[in-house]
């Protein structure tokens, strides 16, 4: 029986110049979907194949990795990544989001602002921004050819008829470098903003749909809307419980049967850092105090 | 909280030893051995190695043991290690007209040059549970004779030497075959990468698309020209000594559909093909296949596309298990972020809408 051997980082040298390649043109063509030959990895399609082959690609043996998965470095998906690429490439891991050089993750963007030089790799389900409102990939290539985005402006406005808002929460549609129409991945829309103009370089991985995209650092990153109907962002009017965070993205957390709530940083490195700094919230005890990090 | 915060690296690997001791289950019950799958379950282990491009009978065991019979977590884990393999370069196309046949049927034909061959087949079995089986004990050995010594005729060229049917176009040396495990699928996809896509398809799903088209959705009359089943040499041409080099041999199952073609203006009407082609015995999924090469066929055969196995975008970006499954069960992790924000507009939806119930009705509604 073959014994498998794995190369630094698990890709084989040839598939990670491939991936750099697509990586190269994403950031050439700012929000453009490049294909790409995604590889079968050893974690299923959908768990964050797309991020994981594009941190393999550009991981070096300085590099020093986080992982989140929403917003959290101590998800079960998040600890698995992880510990795939220390055991896989050996690098250093960190869940400090200042001193990572390259940080991946699933539907957030860190509250803590990223700085030249780093890389934020995101994990994208369904790359194309369009696909419900149009599901061919032949008529969604057109139009972002053609830039012809009327349809997107049309089931904003739609909402906005209907509901009064654009009901979108998540995955908030973004227009990058005045160009293409792209989606942020699942993200919730309170993160937009951080995209634009950002230090860091990000890039996008959709592995089961074999696309990367890519924003250049420092480029401009605007969410659709409408000048009567601004974009906003959403967050639950509460100060974090535990470190009383006023301006953070907050998990809401069920603490009993009878409709209690608790509101905490989803973010836990920044939430972490607040409460080593003497923040405090109304509850600084549980539920984080024994945690420890792997 | 299966996400929280601690922990979870130990959750993580009790879990995946507890599975280790599910997957052995009674330590009473003796071990199933990688032999024994192989022999005796051996069209799961085909449509493993089928469904997960490689033809690896042994590790298709591994794989069948290591997913507890699940074939489409076994069909996983073989594509995984697959992608990790060094690429030497493609075989000569192997050539199923000089199979050693061990099974071959023809619906289109009573008696065929080579004969009607049943071979190994549930055909004609009454299915029946056999308490037999339950206590084991030898089968009875199988009746013998001759090999045929001549290769055996494809029924679908008795009908090619007509002309009655459309002739295969012929290999192009020069045109690499197209491999979408290399490069990203786009459409509108040839048919070479059709025919990969839906080799590697999951036979069920062709299945349902096959047998809707037989339904009426993208009807076009099919019968079963041939299926054969047997051995075929595989050979690699070694640039190094200038000529062909056998590997070895392997066992496929074909199926070559026939099925109406009214005709154009450019062309007399005549039968047209389906394909499917299979490692092991894997018959119910070259007949699904063929099935579906033909229908997918609709627009070069400038038929109108109607319905959806004869949409090719729409069938090959839902034929893979291995990621249908993936996109599938990741909707068991974690989304509570999403979520959130998907509570807060609700809420804000939900008060805006009794505030609006409860206010009173002004008076000039048409103002506006």
């Amino acid at each position: 029986m073959n014994a498998p051997a794995y190369n630094f980082a698990y890709l084989d040298e040839q598939t990670k110049r491939m991936i750099r390649r697509a990586i190269l043109k994403a950031i050439a063509v700012p929000g453009y979907q490049v294909p790409f030959a995604s590889r079968e990895m050893p974690m299923p399609y959908g768990w964050g194949t797309g991020g994981v082959q594009v941190t393999a690609a550009i991981l070096g043996r300085d590099d020093v990795l986080k992982v989140i998965d929403q917003g959290s470095d101590d998800t079960t998906n998040a600890i698995s990544i992880r510990k795939f690429f220390a055991k896989t490439a050996g690098v250093a891991t960190t869940t400090s989001t200042a001193d990572a050089t390259v940080i991946q993750t699933r539907h957030r963007i860190p509250e803590a602002s990223l700085h030249a030089g780093q890389v934020l790799v995101y994990q994208v389900p369904i790359p194309e921004p369009l696909r419900f409102l149009e599901p061919r990939e032949t008529e969604t290539r057109r139009m972002h050819a053609l830039g012809e985005y009327g349809l997107m402006h049309v089931k904003l406005y739609e909402d906005i008829a209907r509901f009064g808002h654009i009901a979108t929460s998540y995955a908030y549609p973004v227009k990058v470098n005045a160009r293409y129409v792209m989606d942020p991945s699942p993200t919730p829309k309170f993160d937009n903003p951080k995209m634009d103009n950002c230090a860091a370089l990000q890039l996008f991985g959709a592995g089961r749909e074999k696309r990367i995209y890519a924003i250049p650092p420092y480029t401009s990153v605007v969410s659709l809307d409408f000048e009567d109907h601004p974009f906003n962002r959403y967050r639950h009017d509460a100060p974090c419980a535990l470190c009383g965070a006023n301006d953070s993205y907050l998990d809401e957390i069920v603490t009993d049967d009878k409709g209690s709530r608790m509101f905490v940083c989803s973010d836990t490195d920044f939430c972490e850092t607040r409460q080593a700094q003497g923040h405090r919230g109304s509850e600084s005890a549980a539920p984080h105090e024994e945690m420890v990090h792997g | 909280m299966y996400v929280a915060v601690k922990g979870g690296e130990r959750a993580i690997e009790n879990a995946h030893r507890l599975l280790a001791h599910e997957r052995r289950g009674d330590r009473d019950v003796p071990e199933l051995s990688l032999d024994q799958i192989s022999e005796q379950l051996s069209l799961g282990v085909d449509r493993v190695m089928t469904e997960g491009s490689l033809y690896d009978r042994e590790l298709a065991a591994l794989a069948i043991k290591q997913a507890r019979g699940d074939l489409i977590e076994a069909i996983f884990l073989v594509r995984a290690f697959r992608a990790t393999l060094p690429r030497f370069g493609a075989t000569e196309p192997v050539d199923t007209g000089k199979m050693q046949v061990r099974r071959r049927i023809s619906s289109t034909f009573k008696d065929i040059p080579g004969g009607q061959i049943l071979g190994p087949t549930f055909d004609y079995t009454h299915r029946l549970l056999d308490p037999q089986l339950a206590e084991g004990g030898a089968p009875e050995l199988p009746a013998q004779s001759e090999a045929p010594s001549a290769t055996i005729l494809r029924v679908i060229d008795i009908l090619g030497r007509d002309g009655l049917i459309e002739s295969s176009p012929p290999a192009d040396d020069d045109k690499p075959v197209g491999d979408l495990t290399r490069e990203a699928l786009s459409f509108p996809a040839d048919r070479d990468l059709r025919l990969q896509n839906l080799a590697r398809a999951d036979e069920g799903f062709l299945l349902a698309l096959g047998y809707s088209s037989q339904r009426g959705y993208g009807r076009n009359h099919p019968f079963a020209g041939e299926i054969r089943l047997g051995e075929v040499e595989v050979e690699f041409m070694a640039e190094d000594v200038g000529f062909a080099v056998p590997l070895g041999s392997i066992t496929l199952t074909e199926c070559q559909m026939v099925t109406q073609f009214k005709g154009s203006a450019a062309q007399a009407p005549c039968f047209t093909r389906g394909y499917g082609l299979a490692f092991g015995q894997s018959e119910r999924k070259t007949m699904s296949m063929a099935l579906v090469d033909r229908t997918l066929r609709a627009r070069e055969l400038g038929e109108e596309v109607l319905a959806p196995a004869q949409d090719e975008e729409f069938v090959m970006s839902h034929s893979d298990n291995v990621q249908a499954t993936g996109f599938v069960e990741h909707l068991k992790l974690p989304h509570y972020v999403d979520f959130q924000s998907e509570l807060g507009l609700l809420r804000k939806l939900r008060k805006e809408f009794t505030e609006a119930a409860e206010a009173p009705a002004p008076l000039q509604e048409a103002a506006e």
